[in-house]
């Protein structure tokens, strides 16, 4: 971008208008703008803050489909995915602490977040290639999911939990508790709705986890990042990387602090090498790959089935007598 | 019973100041379970598709008693070509019968291996005794009795899934390689077999090389109850033929239950694999001791943690965590209390203690308890007469712990307790959750609040307040962490062995 400008050799309108003038009238001759437009440098969320890769790499990508303007979009490295998974461990004892009530409330802060920055958002797939109409079905269907889950944040307990009746004289119940970290390898599409769908049954039971976010439409999770910092979510509930799964899973895969995978449509190879990393640990590695059609499909995908993927079932006895 | 707190740590004081002094008058005559009508074969076969049948390597193995190091019989050694015809059997057995079958039908197989096991519970207590060294008192009032319950209660589940899950569609899913370990070797079959009956898999099931034979004897029970052919196949073996078993293609599911080591080996052996796993491992339990706890009903409750089935338990609480104002007390009553545990013939009903389950066993305990010494924590072993035969480990407990001793991080799998104390209610919580394993833990207070609010903070599977190793097939069983994932028993249990949408 800053080499556009010197080669134009003065400030340019917002770049659609930069090119189109640029079509219409050469790189010499631009007409005169009103104010020059302020321009996003897209970071990655961590701890609750907006960060760039330590590593200072980035990926280019165009800043809306058939344009030559470039944004950047950070890439992690493999000391940006230990950081993420210091800043979700950190946060994991204090939301796993929350009353499932306040957990929900923040879920369902979220859902009024996204649609308040709901054009935002559409503006964003759009410029990550899709239709407006596409990105608008996909902004609604994730607003929804965002709300559908704050509801299960205190019910899902009760179809999980069970008071066991055991030949003897105890008080016997099991019930659901989060798992700790969870690595999320987000899917590629739907950008948004699978990020947001996949995230939200991973922290409505108190989990925290570390995403890597879709390689075709990074931008879009660093849009939606910014809902999640103005929805009252904890710093490091939630910690999103872009960058390339392949580089940085297999590192997250490894960690020791990390309970749990959730590979979304992760090649192969990549995979296979994630779940054999994972036995270092014992980790619990779930693979969902869902088609497109599948992720808008509310009532499959909003099922407590993908909350019960991420619990652990604890079961407590105590003697009853006098 | 005891009648002063002690002035000094008791570690080193002889057995003859114990403050309990029955001397001779707390003899016990022999009360041995008599083993006269039990027929124990001199071989056996591989039990598959229905049909005992001879190994394809013609090799057999000997399995012997721990407690005489005599030799009970010999069984086959399965290897991956057994192991292949097994799975096959299993999976025509799925397709062509077990996935027809109506589900109250399949049920009441299941019942019947149930009231099978109650018909012949005398000699399976027997021959689990002598095959793998557990007191009689044990193995016939929790293993077999547990063993038919579990049954039972799995069998009552098989038409009535739709309802444990629902509007989920639970389905089977197909043929499932089952590993289990040699501590309680035919509740851990029936730990395996029965969701994986009920809910509509067909098995393969291999025991542990040391203790084969309940797990034969329930082959021929399920053979007289009439299963049809390859519904349940149990082959005999080593590593290699588990190896063989979760290894192989065809299998659905694997299921394991033994050390977090071997887990994580079979864990990786199936990565890339479309097959589901549940893995119980190992465990390193904190039994956690406060001062205001009833602490005649805690030093019981400690002495079942850790001597149940001689510590061959995998959520033995191995690690007691003591308040540090009642440690004196709690390690005087304690090293009262094994002074009178009887450790001898599993066969006697008076036995507390039996036989450590194989030779590599002892010395793996042996191992470890030296190890203990050699970095500093103090030994105490319950003064008790080792019959001359056979693998005997005293009761034992290691007082001046800290968190780094190998005795204190390792799954010792013996009679052996790691004690450490604890100033306040979050020392004790950070102390428990300091391990890799998350398999159980124990609570012992008066006060119903603490023992709540610590039982949410243990990153454990399964918490015990006040009581402890108490187990039933509705009580979900397993861990958190590296003690491994899934859960058997209860309605949980079944999701180990269904899709579900």
């Amino acid at each position: 971008m800053a080499k556009k400008k010197e080669e134009n050799g003065q400030p340019t309108m917002s770049t659609q208008d930069a090119q189109k003038s640029a079509d219409q009238n050469g790189q010499t001759d631009l007409p005169a703008v009103d104010r020059v437009p302020v321009r996003k440098a897209y970071k990655m969320y961590v701890g609750g803050a907006f960060i760039r890769s330590e590593s200072g790499r980035y990926t280019q990508v165009a800043e809306a489909p058939g344009l030559s303007t470039k944004e950047n979009v950070c890439r992690a490295s493999r000391k940006d995915g230990r950081d993420a998974v210091k800043a979700a461990l950190g946060a994991w004892e204090g939301w796993a602490a929350r009353t499932a009530f306040n957990r929900g409330q923040i879920l369902y802060r979220l859902g009024e977040m996204m649609e308040a920055r709901k054009s935002e958002l559409v503006g964003s797939l759009v410029n990550g290639g899709l239709s407006r109409d596409e990105a608008e079905r996909e902004t609604l269907a994730s607003i929804d999911r965002a709300i559908a889950y704050a509801g299960w944040c205190d019910k899902y307990q009760s179809l999980f939990s069970s008071l066991n009746p055991v030949g003897g004289p105890h008080f016997n119940f099991t019930s659901p508790e989060s798992m700790g970290v969870v690595t999320i390898a987000a899917p590629t599409r739907p950008a948004l709705l699978g990020l947001v769908g996949s995230i939200l049954p991973v922290i409505a039971s108190g989990n925290t986890c570390v995403v890597l976010a879709s390689e075709a439409d990074p931008r879009t999770a660093v849009v939606f990042s910014e809902t999640l910092a103005t929805s009252d979510l904890p710093g490091g509930v939630v910690n999103i990387l872009t960058g390339q799964v392949k580089e940085v899973l297999p590192h997250l895969a490894k960690h020791m602090e990390v309970a749990a995978l959730d590979l979304h449509g992760v090649d192969g190879s990549v995979a296979k090498g994630a779940e054999e990393s994972a036995v270092i640990n014992v980790k619990r590695v779930r693979n969902r790959n869902l088609t497109a059609a599948e992720w808008y499909n509310a009532e499959a995908a909003e099922s407590p089935r993908w909350i019960e993927r991420f619990v652990e079932m604890k079961t407590v006895w105590h003697p009853a007598g006098q | 019973m005891v009648t002063t707190e002690p002035k000094e740590s008791a570690a080193k004081k002889p057995a003859n100041e114990l403050a309990i002094q029955f001397g001779s008058a707390w003899e016990y005559a022999p009360a041995p379970e008599t083993p006269d009508h039990v027929k124990i074969e001199p071989r056996y076969e591989l039990f598959i598709g229905g049909k005992w049948q001879a190994p394809h390597s013609k090799k057999y193995f000997d399995t012997i008693s721990p407690s005489t190091e005599e030799k009970l019989s010999e069984v086959a050694e399965a290897d991956a070509t057994d192991i292949d015809n097994a799975v096959k059997a299993a999976r025509v057995a799925y397709e062509k019968y077990w996935s027809k079958l109506r589900p109250i039908d399949r049920g009441k197989y299941v019942y019947r291996i149930s009231r099978a096991l109650q018909e012949k519970a005398r000699e399976l207590a027997i021959v689990e005794s002598m095959d793998g060294g557990k007191p009689i008192k044990e193995s016939r009032d929790f293993d077999v009795v547990q063993a038919a319950a579990h049954f039972f209660y799995y069998a009552g589940w098989a038409d009535k899934l739709a309802y444990a899950f629902p509007g989920r569609n639970p389905r089977a899913l197909g043929v499932a390689g089952q590993v289990i370990p040699w501590n309680f070797p035919l509740l851990m079959a029936a730990w395996k077999l029965a969701p994986a009956l009920a809910t509509g898999n067909t098995c393969v099931l291999k025991p542990a090389e040391t203790t084969p034979l309940t797990a034969l004897l329930l082959a021929k029970i399920i053979e007289e109850c009439d299963l049809p052919p390859g519904v349940v196949n149990i082959v005999t073996g080593a590593g290699a033929t588990g190896a063989a078993l979760v290894g192989h293609p065809d299998v659905d599911k694997v299921a394991f239950t033994g050390s977090t080591d071997v887990g994580k080996r079979i864990q990786k052996a199936i990565a890339g694999s479309k097959k589901k796993i549940t893995l119980e491992l190992g465990g390193k339990a904190a039994n956690i001791v406060f001062a205001d706890a009833p602490l005649d009903q805690a030093i019981e409750g400690i002495i079942g943690g850790i001597f149940f089935n001689q510590g061959h338990v995998c959520c033995a609480g191995s690690r007691l965590l003591v308040e540090e104002s009642a440690a004196p007390a709690v390690i005087r009553k304690l090293k009262d209390r094994m002074a009178t545990l009887r450790l001898g013939d599993p066969l006697d009903k008076n036995t507390d203690v039996g036989a450590i389950n194989s030779k590599m066993q002892l010395e793996k305990i042996r191992e470890l308890c030296a190890s203990g010494e050699k970095e500093g924590a103090e030994r105490f072993s319950a003064p008790c007469a080792m019959p001359k035969r056979g693998y005997w480990f005293a009761p034992t407990i290691f007082t001046g712990v800290s968190q780094s001793h190998r005795i204190a991080r390792e799954e010792i799998f013996g009679p052996v307790l790691a004690v450490q104390t604890f100033r306040t209610p979050e020392e004790a919580i950070e102390k428990a959750n300091n391990t890799m394993y998350g398999l159980s833990a124990g609570i012992w207070t008066d006060k119903g609040s603490k023992s709540f609010w610590v039982a949410q903070r243990l990153k454990a599977g399964v918490v015990w307040a006040n009581t402890y190793n108490k187990f039933d097939p509705s009580s979900p069983f397993g861990g958190f962490k590296e003690s491994g994932f899934g859960r058997e028993g209860g309605r949980q249990g079944l999701l180990a062995y269904l899709e579900v949408d």
